[in-house]
């Protein structure tokens, strides 16, 4: 298990360097000038050539790379441009924002999900179950903005129950205002992956229900509930693993869509800013946050799969 | 394209007649957008802004008076494009790779599939994000974006149905023939591969439409005045009180795409993969 632990901690690291190297090169293809950028549409040429050379603007790219990277490494994240303000502390606090949002939807995915799941294999074609899959083929296909403005529509703009946009924070505004602003955002991104997670639950457990270890546990008497808890459903959980992990990335998707139609102040959010306002060190910085945070709830997947997995856990060479 | 789909005597799923059936008559209507459309899709018609469906114009009309109907029309071809286009290229460059990465399982291949591996674990968000951040937003950009993101897991899929060919005695044979490894890539293995490729293209084309209507729902694809039904749905929210129809008709109406294209998607699948319909008891 430690020798699988330290080849999946190697592989994160790789992806992260892989996609640093990309980030850094794609945006460096960006048009426009940087120091133009920060100076504005006054400043006289010789005041650019200043800011270029103190930028070091001139350098080959492996050498601004270099630097980049080696900021990044010590927890400097560089300068918004168009903000005028250190990114790291930014982007910390968009971060939290978000992380508040997707940490509440994935828990709520994985234990809806599961449940619905299991309570359909168990129920296999009655009609809470039948139901149940109809619910699963319409709502996959729906796209998060679409439910967006649905969830907008009905809950604020006829009934009025909940605000359509905003955050409100809990030290200042109290908890009920806090929650109401977080209702909408967490209720789009959750009920399609629900219906995804549901979907593969329920097929990986009716085919634990038919395989033998179950007929065995059946076989000895063991009361249905045992046989459910104890041998079917940590089977039938290890699909389930890895389609969150898949989950959370479709998740980090829905999050900047979500924060965009909701006007969260989140990370996905600033991300889209900084694209629309071409601030490239807060683009730069804010994709290696996102990356490094989907390469490491990947990591904890498959830690987590081989934890549940026998087979993985005591033969570590499986790649 | 003509595939032995059912042996005789076994019906055709029925998500596979009803999908292909709804897909196809998007296409047609696609097609004949322009000539059926009520209204040129971008005529202004500041008297009529505003206005909820009526009998002149079905399904109202938004802020600068132009009839929603004719609006959607006009889009239809852009999602189908998004969707197919974007499954297009990543066939295109995943399957050769898939197959190549297969066939030599040295140097080369294994450093196709870590390549692939790193690609998969990033957020597919991430990528078109960062594909479309370099330049000027434009709808044929987010297509090959979002057909680009998608290449990789091709890649992956090809080369697992392609490595369990390799060792089948057609194979052998061709080689004792002394066929060339091109030959022996495309002309036997990928036409026996094509099952399993189809029903992943057929799920991939969901995601193509979802990812790329939420890029221009963000305002990273199409651009306006088209009539891109994320981009309608985008553009509505200001008037999302006064006038919800705007963005309803094209969200309902994408919506119906992609139900679409699912059922198609899970019909090919039951109707191509034999272990399907043993794993999943229908």
């Amino acid at each position: 298990m430690i020798a699988y632990t330290l080849q999946r901690l190697c592989y994160v690291v790789l992806v992260i360097w892989v996609m640093s190297v990309l980030i850094f090169g794609i945006t460096q293809l960006l048009p426009g000038n940087v120091a133009y950028s920060i100076l504005g549409q006054f400043a006289t040429d010789r005041q650019i050539a200043e800011v270029e050379q103190l930028l070091g603007l001139h350098d080959p790219w492996y050498q601004q790379y270099g630097r980049w990277l080696m900021h990044l490494l010590e927890g400097d994240f560089g300068r918004s441009i168009v903000m005028q303000r250190a990114a790291g502390p930014l982007i910390l606090e968009a971060f939290s924002r978000s992380a508040l949002l997707a940490g509440i939807a994935i828990t709520l995915v994985a234990l809806i999900g599961i449940w619905l799941g299991t309570h359909s294999a168990t129920h296999r074609g009655k009609l809470s179950d039948r139901l149940l899959t109809l619910l699963q083929y319409f709502f996959i296909a729906v796209p998060e903005f679409f439910w967006a403005i649905l969830a907008i529509i009905l809950f604020s703009a006829w009934l009025g129950w909940l605000p359509a946009t905003g955050y409100a924070p809990i030290a200042e505004s109290g908890l009920w205002r806090w929650a109401a602003h977080l209702l909408l955002p967490v209720m789009t991104l959750v009920l399609g992956l629900i219906a995804h997670v549901s979907r593969l639950t329920r097929s990986s457990m009716l085919e634990a229900l038919r395989s033998t270890y179950v007929l065995t546990a059946r076989a000895k008497g063991l009361p249905e509930r045992l046989v459910l808890r104890r041998h079917a459903l940590p089977n039938a959980l290890m699909p389930a693993i890895t389609v969150l992990a898949v989950d959370v990335g479709i998740l980090i998707g829905g999050v900047v869509v979500v924060e965009t139609v909701f006007a969260y102040p989140g990370l996905g959010r600033l991300l889209i800013y900084a694209i629309e306002h071409r601030d490239l060190p807060l683009l730069q910085a804010g994709m290696m946050v996102v990356t490094a945070v989907y390469a490491l709830a990947n990591l904890v997947a498959d830690l987590l799969y081989a934890w549940v997995n026998p087979r993985i856990r005591y033969r570590a060479s499986v790649a | 394209m003509s595939i032995a789909v059912a042996s005789p005597g076994r019906r055709l799923p029925a998500n596979l007649t009803i999908g292909a059936t709804l897909v196809a008559l998007f296409i047609v209507l696609a097609l004949l957008g322009p000539l059926i459309a009520p209204y040129p899709f971008d005529q202004f018609n500041v008297r009529e802004r505003l206005s909820a469906p009526n009998l002149a114009h079905w399904l109202g009309t938004d802020e600068f008076g132009r009839d929603v109907l004719s609006r959607i029309l006009a889009g239809a071809p852009y999602s189908l494009l998004m969707g197919f286009g974007a499954s297009a290229i990543s066939l295109a460059l995943g399957v050769p790779l898939g197959l190549v990465a297969a066939y030599y399982r040295g140097i080369g291949g294994e450093l196709i599939m870590r390549g692939v591996d790193v690609m998969i674990s990033v957020p597919p968000i991430l990528l078109g994000l960062l594909i479309l951040a370099i330049t000027e937003p434009s709808l044929w950009k987010t297509i090959v974006a979002v057909g680009l993101v998608y290449v990789p897991i091709m890649t992956r899929v090809t080369r697992s149905v392609a490595l369990g060919l390799l060792g089948e005695e057609f194979v052998e044979a061709g080689r004792a023939r002394g066929e060339s490894a091109f030959y022996i890539l495309f002309g036997e293995i990928l036409p026996n591969a094509w099952p399993p490729i189809i029903v992943e293209t057929s799920l991939r084309v969901t995601f193509a439409i979802l990812l790329g209507s939420a890029l221009s729902f963000l305002g990273l694809g199409a651009q306006p005045p088209m009539s891109e039904w994320g981009l309608m749905i985008a553009e509505s929210r200001p008037f999302i009180e006064q006038a919800p129809w705007i963005g309803l008709a094209p969200g309902v109406v994408l919506c119906i795409l992609l139900i679409s294209v699912n059922l198609l998607g899970e019909g090919l699948r039951e109707a191509l993969d034999p272990t399907f319909s043993a794993r999943y008891g229908k």
